[in-house]
């Protein structure tokens, strides 16, 4: 999986870091880090950062969206 | 127009996210993206981060795509010349792609050592690409006894922070008068100099290097320009980046190292200020008037400025200048370093004055205001990133500066020159 998280939008809220705490953690009171390339077994709990995020800036490409779609 | 053929040169943010758009906005024609490096589009801030760290790999930052794209790669060809014209874009390897609409989005380089064989020493870097991050991890992996980074801008600072949080010895040699200082002032730039000073970086402003000198092919020590020398094993150049606009010698049109002028509409303008119909520019290499700013032309190497520049160039391509009007995005960009989150709205370049309206440095956590002939221009929080959107209003709309007084944590407004250094070269930035 792909993942990248808009860092003009995100604020800090941390419910993608409670919702996927493997692969989202905040160093300080405001700074994320996020994995980019989770494993695609952590989908559901990715999905859920996702939908988790108040302000919606995690974007998220699961390998089979790109099938057939190049390089 | 909804068919046809689009080429985008340049695959990388801005890149990606325009051919996105088009798809987006309904183009069902043949799209191709042509890119320079052998990858996909991937995301460039965690390179002077995370990559550096050891947290993610080089290669890990592929950028998510959305839906189906639908597209033709040629990856690892750069785009190599403009036939204008004859409505071509010829590649490096000798083929030609014509099109009815261009996209040029091929960004910016880091600026080079400029001693060639200097710059050759073994140890010697730039950082921009995700090779760079990986050539530089893999010197760092033999932990030298000390890096000396050349330069405090956003690349320089969040590398010498990367580089003290696994330990190694770190001089950043500034020849200006603070970190940061060219984007955000000395009065911000001096709270981030006390942190860096508190992380154990061996920071020295007002500080130019003449020479890099090696031993056995590998970079040993710098001169300074004021006499002596820094002992490093490896140096990084972070001096800043230049517009990849050299393949477009000879098409006519408006560029240079600094930009690819366009207008509102991202159509790029030639020699004559006259836009072309069926080129557009995006991201970082594109050169536009704001009009928030008075028309100034601008350039911006942000994060948000290559996706919401490349979403309105795509309008604009498909739907014409009239319909995608003139592109206003409020520039906006981060920094994370030394245990700061460092979020900017607006432009700081040309303010004359800077005000804490919020919290205090004191305590880490602030709000600086930035103000030009009694207007607010820009906001920058430290740490206090959720004080940022109340301030778009402000800029937005050129309120009074500053925007907010009489606030319960700053009864009295103490306003300050932001110090910002000159335009580059009158300071001497560069070596």
């Amino acid at each position: 999986m792909r993942v990248v998280v808009d860092l003009n939008r995100c604020q800090a809220y941390a419910q993608c870091c409670y919702a996927a705490p493997e692969h989202f953690v905040l160093q300080g009171d405001e700074i994320l880090v996020y994995d980019p390339a989770p494993p695609a077994a952590a989908r559901a709990a990715l999905d859920r950062a996702v939908q988790a995020c108040p302000v919606r800036a995690i974007r998220v490409e699961h390998d089979e969206d790109r099938a057939g779609a190049g390089p | 127009m909804r068919d046809g053929t689009i080429v985008v040169a340049g695959a990388s943010l801005a890149g990606l996210r325009g051919a996105e758009a088009l798809r987006d906005r309904g183009f069902s024609g043949r799209l191709i993206l042509v890119g320079d490096e052998p990858y996909r589009p991937y995301d460039r801030p965690p390179l002077s981060k995370h990559v550096l760290t050891g947290e993610v790999a080089p290669g890990a930052t592929t950028l998510p795509g959305v839906g189906r794209l639908e597209a033709e790669w040629r990856l690892g060809t750069a785009a190599a010349g403009l036939d204008r014209a004859g409505r071509a874009l010829r590649l490096a390897d000798g083929t030609t792609l014509p099109f009815d609409r261009l996209l040029i989005a091929t960004g910016a380089r880091a600026r080079p050592w400029p001693k060639a064989d200097e710059a050759r020493l073994a140890g010697v870097h730039t950082l921009r690409g995700r090779d760079d991050a990986a050539a530089l991890a893999a010197d760092l992996s033999a932990r030298p006894g000390r890096v000396l980074i050349l330069g405090a801008g956003f690349i320089g600072c969040e590398v010498a922070s990367s580089l003290r949080a696994v330990g190694l010895p770190v001089t950043v040699a500034d020849p200006g008068p603070a970190p940061l200082a060219r984007a955000l002032g000395t009065v911000v730039g001096g709270f981030v100099a006390g942190r860096m000073a508190a992380a154990g970086v061996d920071y020295r402003p007002g500080t130019r290097v003449t020479h890099l000198e090696g031993a056995g092919g590998r970079v040993r020590r710098a001169r300074l320009e004021a006499g002596g020398t820094i002992q490093a094993d490896l140096v990084v150049v972070a001096l800043g980046a230049l517009r990849n606009t050299g393949w477009l010698a000879g098409a006519g049109l408006d560029a240079d190292e600094g930009g690819l002028s366009c207008d509102g509409a991202c159509r790029v303008l030639d020699a004559a200020g006259r836009p072309d119909d069926a080129i557009f520019a995006a991201g970082d290499v594109a050169r536009w008037p704001h009009p928030l700013y008075g028309g100034r032309p601008v350039a911006l190497e942000h994060w948000g400025n290559a996706v919401a520049q490349a979403a309105h160039a795509a309008r604009a391509m498909l739907d014409g200048p009239e319909a995608a009007g003139a592109y206003a995005e409020l520039p906006a960009f981060w920094s994370s370093q030394f245990g700061l989150n460092i979020k900017s709205l607006g432009l700081i370049e040309g303010a004359d004055a800077v005000a804490v309206a919020q919290g205090s440095p004191r305590t880490g956590r602030f709000l600086a205001v930035y103000g030009r002939a009694g207007r607010t221009v820009a906001a920058v929080s430290i740490n206090a990133g959720r004080w940022l959107p109340a301030y778009e209003a402000p800029i937005r709309d050129g309120a009074a500066f500053p925007p907010i007084t009489g606030a319960a944590d700053q009864p009295r407004l103490r306003s300050l020159p932001p110090g910002l250094p000159g335009p580059r070269g009158a300071s001497g930035a560069r070596p």
